[in-house]
């Protein structure tokens, strides 16, 4: 590199990270580097390609389904692409998606730190994640072929089946390893690394977020681990513990299975809330609404997400005081959330707000989470479950949470730090482009799944009869203009890493939490000088002092 | 400043309440792992009470027992090792740890012939004889193997750990004032000692 170009990048002083020399140079210098920022980077890049797979078998799907009966594939080849989308989507995607990216590269600079607390387990996540995705992935090739058994492996199935599940659930254990590190450093790293004049409640809010998101990380994973573990010694060497031949029980697998997999809900969309909770106050130039009622409620999300497995499993027999109580529950953490969406919409009031594509995607998080959150408290009613269980409604349900709520979220992350993140500027126009097609795309896609499932069309099924077909036809048509959207993302953001327009501004988007204070790209060690924090976050006092100006005459 | 070298920005970071507070949560991460396998315990317990008392008698009480107190006596030498490099005498603290390791083997060779005596009477999964028993002992047997064996690998594992500890109080990296890796080597011993301790009662002692 010339040394020009590095004046450039570097403000004239420090080199940047992605220019830092250490030990190693070029490419091993990113897959050893245990700078957060790197592993970041390293997460970013490892993610996209998974996420492109499961697109690729979600879209093949989606296109089977077009007609009824046989179209493109066979219904086996169908069963494991509907198995290799979940396990990919959920534990490859989902689940790290943005803790692995945004947290690492961002966690430790909101803080005013220099590192994560555990540099170098956090590297060795990187390695175990990468480890588990070639396990999911490199199956598809092997002879016997894909697991078949959905991302759920229920027993007995999981058991019988002749394809490869032991990858699938080695996959998964592996990937919960790699989430339990990540959860283990953020915690340490929040309790101890923040910077001097930093309390809990001057913390930003995508920190509550992201520690919330750490202790259900910690807590939670160990479970499938264990489950996924004896499900593989009950498959390898028949030993007797869920498979009712040998006098197990298959709805206690069921319970262990979801006593993670629910609060696994939470570590997806809690994360993106804190991308939220960050972005809106930035665009609408307005100090969050309710600070503390966003920081507990992520808490209290965390917690009450804890406590809800079994409304997945009203459909096999559980006592009516289970049914109740769980019925209950699911209800209760609706209020959490809804406390969220309130205080968000009540930050965007009066606020002088900028339209860029970060606000756009958070804009359309909040109306398809609603959609998605709100549909859930309708699963959480008995009477309306047993109706909807195991039909579409219920995958339009999670996609809308998932896919609108974690995914766009993580879209929002992207288009927000981007620019901090590589000191160049994506394409804005064109950002802007794909953000409508997105959006379009994926309620064509989705929502009409709610009113399929809602007259019984059930998941997972190959074939379906013929007073189906408009509805999966638009379905279709909707993940055509879903997936030239993200063709269009791709495109922009890898164009825009190499041929961007320069950015060498400290604070692009008027922020004013510490990653906006700091060099872009940020410098080897984020700061020269560890800063003294005296203010809030989320301050934005001059138009704060207008509004209140205004009411007052 | 050239770009060729950095080692200014470079800083050594130490922070002992950190990595113990780390190894805390990572003990509970493994806390949660068998707290899994002690659910399925207690809810197949529940259901096959009868079973479950006649199964536990195969098992061999006394070799139990000499298994409980050698990993006592494992984790006593292990603390008291830590004691030792805290009062900076670096040749007992190894010796501490050196015996710690054997006691784990002892633990281990003993887990064997417990074993293979099993599998001399035809108990292990997937045999004809465990399989003609009834649904509530197929399940003790599967349960004592997946429990004893995954504590096995933890007796393993943190044979492995301790010696790198010896070596690294060997040459001088773990010193009386930067003993923290010592520490959290010895809370994880103490985790595979307390998991025995609820292991042994649940399957030796239900006779």
């Amino acid at each position: 590199m010339s040394a020009e170009a590095a004046t450039i990048n570097t403000n004239g002083h420090e080199p940047s990270y992605l220019e830092y020399k250490g030990k190693h140079s070029g490419f091993l210098g990113w897959i050893l580097s245990t700078d957060h920022k790197r592993i970041g980077i390293l997460y970013l890049i490892s993610l996209s390609f998974f996420f492109l797979v499961g697109v690729t078998f979600g879209f093949l799907m989606r296109l089977e389904l077009i007609a009824p009966g046989r179209t493109i594939m066979d219904a086996q080849t169908y069963n494991s692409f509907f198995t290799l989308h979940g396990v990919i989507m959920i534990f490859l995607f989902v689940v790290p998606g943005i803790p692995a990216v945004f947290g690492n590269f961002f966690l430790p600079i909101l803080i005013g730190a220099k590192d994560v607390a555990f540099p170098r387990i956090n590297l060795m996540s990187w390695y175990l994640y990468v480890i588990g995705g070639l396990l999911a992935v490199v199956a598809i090739l092997l002879p016997g072929g894909p697991a078949d058994t959905g991302w759920t492996f229920y027993i007995p199935y999981a058991v019988r089946t002749n394809t490869n599940v032991m990858f699938a659930l080695f996959a998964a254990f592996v990937l919960g390893f790699s989430s339990i590190l990540t959860g283990l450093n953020f915690v340490t790293t929040v309790h101890r690394l923040k910077a001097p004049g930093m309390t809990w409640f001057k913390m930003p809010l995508s920190v509550w977020s992201f520690y919330a998101t750490a202790w259900v990380q910690v807590l939670a994973t160990p479970i499938i681990g264990i489950t996924l573990l004896l499900v593989a010694v009950e498959r390898w060497l028949g030993v007797g513990i869920f498979d009712p031949a040998l006098g197990g029980d298959p709805v206690l697998y069921q319970h262990l299975f979801w006593i993670y997999s629910h609060p696994a809900v939470y570590i997806m969309i809690l994360p993106a809330m804190g991308v939220v909770s960050e972005i809106i106050p930035v665009f609408a130039r307005r100090t969050i609404f309710g600070y503390k009622f966003i920081a507990f409620s992520s808490i209290a999300i965390a917690l009450f997400g804890s406590l809800v497995w079994a409304h997945h499993m009203f459909t096999v027999g559980m006592s009516e005081t289970g049914q109740f109580v769980f019925s209950l529950l699911t209800m209760l953490v609706a209020i959490p959330s809804a406390i969220k969406v309130f205080n968000w919409v009540a930050t965007l009031y009066k606020g002088s707000i900028d339209l860029a594509t970060p606000l756009l995607f958070v804009l359309a998080f909040i109306f398809l989470f609603t959609i998605g959150g709100l549909t859930g408290v309708m699963q959480g009613i008995l009477s309306i479950d047993i109706q909807v269980h195991d039909t579409s409604f219920i995958v339009a349900h999670f996609h809308y949470v998932m896919f609108g709520g974690t995914g766009f979220g993580f879209f929002a992350a992207l288009h927000y730090w981007f620019p901090k993140m590589f000191g160049r500027m994506y394409n804005r126009k064109l950002a802007k482009t794909y953000f409508w097609l997105l959006f379009i795309g994926f309620n064509i896609l989705y929502f009409p799944m709610f009113i399929m499932g809602w007259l019984g069309m059930p998941r997972r099924y190959y074939d379906y009869l013929p007073e189906f077909q408009s509805y999966h036809l638009i379905s279709t048509i909707g993940s055509w203009i879903l997936v030239s959207g993200l063709l269009l993302m791709i495109f922009n953001m890898y164009r825009s890493v190499k041929k961007g327009k320069i950015v060498t501004e400290k604070n692009i988007w008027g922020g004013e939490t510490l990653e906006w204070q700091i060099d872009t790209p940020p410098i080897h060690e984020n700061f020269l000088e560890i800063p003294v924090i005296e203010t809030d976050p989320y301050q934005y006092k001059m138009n704060e002092e207008a509004l209140e100006k205004e009411e007052v005459s | 400043m050239s770009l060729t070298e950095h080692t200014a920005g470079a800083h050594v970071h130490r922070d002992d309440v950190g990595s113990r507070m780390g190894m805390w949560l990572f003990l509970f991460t493994e806390l949660i792992l068998f707290g899994g396998m002690f659910l399925l315990y207690s809810v197949y317990r529940f259901q096959y009470a009868d079973a479950f008392h006649i199964a536990a008698k195969e098992l061999n009480t006394i070799m139990g027992a000499f298994n409980t107190a050698v990993l006592l006596t494992s984790s006593m030498t292990m603390a008291l090792s830590i004691v030792a490099i805290q009062r900076d005498q670096k040749v007992l603290s190894l010796f501490l740890q050196v015996i710690t390791i054997f006691l784990a083997l002892f633990f281990l060779v003993n887990k064997y012939f417990e074993w293979t005596a099993k599998f001399h009477h035809g108990i292990y999964p997937g045999s004809e004889e465990l399989l003609s028993k009834s649904s509530g002992e197929i399940l003790f047997f599967g349960l004592y193997y997946v429990m004893t064996g995954l504590h096995g690998i933890h007796v393993i594992v943190g044979m492995f750990l301790i010696a790198v500890m010896a070596r690294m109080t060997r040459n001088g990296t773990i010193t009386r004032d930067n003993y923290v890796r010592l520490e959290n080597a010895g809370l994880y011993w103490h985790l595979v000692d307390i998991i025995w301790i609820f292991l042994f009662p649940l399957f030796y002692l239900i006779t």
